[in-house]
């Protein structure tokens, strides 16, 4: 049972407790710049996720043999490469999307959060631990990421998913777009929000004064 | 164990063996679903070319078949506006821009770019009874922050807009992103590119709807309006696509 409850805890930890953007403040850039429509957010967690999920997986498969003074090199050819074909996929499979998203999903190697996992969990825990460890921060990231796009989607367009919410003036109806929400850098305010509701509901991840 | 790990030569090894491994897994999915980018791409382009044509309801899922039975590619030499045979197999203006066998050096215009090739891809859309109805021709210039490549479909008079489809663009969302939007696309339909000879065409302020040169203008997006305005002005113009406009080649 005990290894249930840890099951658990790895998995759905990261998705309020220990959340990759809201607590370690990780992964913003992404956060930023492909939230404007909810389609591209869920498409880079998606994506997110199974890099996060697998890289954990084969670092933690070969964390024994990783020799410590190159082990981010290898962690990073191992992101890379899993990057490379999570990009590679979309492209096949996926091509508008894959053409909005452009760079970002080429930037996931760079994503913190990743590197992160890997090189504070993966490192010292067993491949399926370290598995749970990368679906579950990959699911906290892809909560935050749904979260803002959602809002700045019907806000800023008026539409969730590409379906007429709120009409436009634009197009003959009565809503006002919010111009700000359209630009990439509202996700500050809007993260900066959503950290505040968690730490309210959560007192504990305040960070102690002084 | 961690004393045996640090050695030289299993450093090397390991290094070795994940380079190994993650490259072939690369290579493999690079190789193995080159084939369907391949074709992804392929049917990009044609749907955009096929909206442009004004058939894209028409077409419906057969993009392809839609694109092959009334579309047809030539290729015209823009200084002359006569049409030449396919260059080189699989030619295309913007890779061959910078092309010394091709290139054109594009001087005193503000269009946003340098150089371009001498000879343009274009489409001409054929009814079923074989007739051409439109020509869709490529135009791109600078806007706010990258150039935007689009296609200006025009009916066979060689003067009536009929679409203006932007593909390509890095135009911020909600603003200059815009130019995409089917309510102002709707706008260029009916607009006449020349007026006795000249282009007339203008993209500015206010309601336009009954002046057949104008379309209103973008708000909140000055920068990426004059970008289409000066797409136009120089693709219409005598170093774009006016003479062939002008001898209305296709017609003969």
């Amino acid at each position: 049972m005990a290894e249930i409850k840890e099951m658990k805890q790895v998995l759905f930890g990261p998705v309020l407790n220990n959340n990759p953007i809201a607590l370690q403040v990780l992964g913003v850039c992404s956060a930023l710049a492909i939230t404007t429509k909810l389609e591209t957010a869920l498409v880079m967690s998606l994506a997110l996720t199974t890099v996060c999920a697998f890289s954990n997986l084969f670092i933690s498969l070969i964390r024994n043999h990783i020799p410590s003074s190159v082990r981010i090199i290898i962690q990073m050819t191992i992101i890379a490469s899993l990057v490379i074909v999570v990009d590679q996929v979309l492209k096949a499979y996926s091509y508008e999307i894959s053409k909005q998203l452009s760079v970002f999903v080429g930037l996931i190697i760079t994503n913190c959060i990743v590197m992160g996992r890997a090189e504070a969990y993966a490192m010292k825990s067993p491949p399926f631990m370290s598995f749970l460890d990368g679906l579950g921060n990959g699911i906290g990231y892809s909560v935050v990421l749904i979260i803002i796009g959602t809002v700045k989607e019907l806000f800023g367009f008026g539409t969730l998913l590409g379906f007429e919410i709120l009409p436009l003036i634009q197009n003959g109806g009565w809503y006002q777009g919010n111009g700000l929400l359209i630009l990439p850098f509202s996700s500050f305010f809007l993260i900066g929000g959503l950290i505040w509701v968690i730490r309210t509901i959560r007192p504990a991840q305040v960070e102690p004064k002084g | 164990m961690s004393a045996k790990r640090e050695t030289l030569g299993k450093t090397v090894g390991v290094v070795i063996a994940v380079c190994l491994v993650c490259s072939i897994i690369v290579s493999s999915a690079a190789v193995g679903l080159r084939e369907l980018q391949e074709t992804n791409a392929a049917i990009d382009k044609q749907s955009n070319i096929v909206e442009a044509a004004g058939l894209i309801d028409f077409a419906a899922d057969d993009i392809s078949g839609t694109f092959n039975k009334y579309i047809e590619e030539r290729f015209i030499n823009l200084e002359t506006g006569e049409y030449v045979d396919e260059p080189k197999d699989g030619y295309d203006m913007y890779k061959e821009a910078k092309n010394p066998t091709f290139s054109v050096e594009v001087a005193n215009s503000n269009v946003g770019f340098k150089q371009r090739a001498s000879i343009a891809n274009i489409y001409l859309v054929r009814n079923d009874a074989g007739e051409v109805t439109r020509l869709v021709l490529p135009v791109h210039g600078s806007g706010l922050w990258d150039l935007m490549y689009g296609l200006l479909a025009i009916d066979a008079d060689g003067n009536t807009v009929r679409e203006l489809i932007y593909y390509q663009h890095k135009e911020t969302p909600g603003l200059g992103g815009e130019i995409q939007n089917p309510s102002w696309k709707a706008k260029w339909n009916g607009k006449k590119l020349f007026d006795d000879g000249k282009v007339a065409i203008e993209v500015n302020k206010g309601d336009n709807s009954n002046d057949q040169y104008a379309v209103d203008a973008l708000s909140g997006a000055t920068l990426t309006s004059n970008g289409v305005q000066n797409t136009l002005t120089y693709w219409a113009g005598e170093n774009g696509f006016g003479p062939y406009l002008k001898n209305q080649t296709w017609k003969s």
